[in-house]
């Protein structure tokens, strides 16, 4: 990342983008869409994730092989986590 | 920076023996922030995994609870963590073109956001307290007939939720304005500029990393549907 010096206006971009997604999440929260509610809040939920760390954490500019492989790792970890948990208790009605 | 010479620079200080050169100790020094980080994600991951399971085990529970969440506090404290972070970002941009009255001013923002939000937090927590929305012997939940509500002890395991995973956020934003204290001070000293900022660059890392814990909390705190109560 020291390499890389990002604009002022992508960051502002970003910013406004954040915001937006906000406004959207807050909204389609209050519209009954059954269990889409959950599937979009996560959604946008996570486009906002995205976004603070490609750039504000400049996760897109990072030279260092080894910091990628860490993070991919992480989130791999915490992906197993969470779907390992719930192919438990989602599947324990099929007894 | 060449090997065979002695650096006489100002900043020769910075560079520990056991690095190559300036930037591979700050390539080493970044990397090791994420594996802290990914450590914070686990820990924070196991909470995330809680909340699925008894969210999945007791809706109804999570719905209710939600309810006596207020929707305007939790957005307006999305829109100040959010806007914290750009003030971070760009403390860290202004390090690295060694805008070193810049650096302060930003990381100063980002501090008053960081207050702004635990203050808000405050004022949630009381009045949760008041109501007795605190999990344990002296727990209510009232329905909107102001009757207790059947629900009561499923909306308990809700607050425990709240209570420990936004508890457990609150706490790293305390660190964390500290820590931006703490840099926000050597920088008004003058420490930090292009040539050295790595401390910047990593509670940075720190700062956006507690936001992005919020940005999932806020919506499967806040945001349960209304529309979804039964009975």
């Amino acid at each position: 990342m020291s390499g890389h010096i990002a604009t002022k206006r992508l960051y502002v971009s970003v910013w406004i983008a954040l915001m937006c997604l906000t406004v959207a999440t807050a909204a389609v929260s209050r519209i009954e869409l059954g269990h889409f509610n959950i599937v979009l809040a996560l959604l946008i939920a996570t486009c906002k994730a995205s976004l603070v760390a490609l750039f504000f954490m400049g996760v897109k500019y990072i030279s260092n092989k080894m910091t990628i492989v860490v993070i991919v790792a992480g989130l791999f970890w915490l992906g197993i986590l969470l779907s390992l948990s719930m192919t438990d208790y989602l599947t324990r009605p099929w007894t | 920076m060449s090997d065979s010479t002695i650096a006489v620079d100002t900043h020769e200080s910075d560079l520990q023996h056991h690095f190559a050169n300036l930037e591979q100790q700050q390539e080493a020094s970044v990397m090791g922030m994420w594996v802290f980080l990914i450590t914070e994600i686990m820990f924070f991951g196991g909470m995330f995994a809680g909340y699925m399971i008894y969210r999945h085990l007791h809706y109804q529970g999570f719905v209710q609870g939600s309810l006596h969440m207020d929707f305007w506090w939790g957005t307006i404290n999305t829109v100040v963590l959010l806007c914290s972070s750009l003030t971070m970002a760009m403390a860290v941009r202004a390090a690295q073109t060694s805008q070193r009255k810049a650096i302060v001013v930003f990381l100063l923002v980002t501090i008053l956001f960081g207050l702004a939000f635990l203050g808000i937090k405050v004022i949630e927590y009381h009045s949760h307290w008041v109501e007795h929305q605190f999990p344990g012997h002296d727990f209510h939940l009232l329905d909107e007939k102001g009757q207790p509500s059947p629900y009561t002890s499923e909306a308990e395991v809700f607050f425990s939720f709240y209570w420990a995973m936004t508890g457990f956020h609150a706490l790293h934003m305390v660190i964390g304005v500290g820590l931006v204290s703490w840099i926000a001070f050597l920088a008004w000293r003058g420490r930090y500029d292009a040539h050295y900022f790595t401390p910047v660059e990593n509670v940075g890392l720190y700062w956006h990393f507690v936001d992005l814990v919020w940005i999932y909390l806020y919506p499967l705190l806040y945001l349960i549907s209304n529309k979804h109560l039964s009975g």
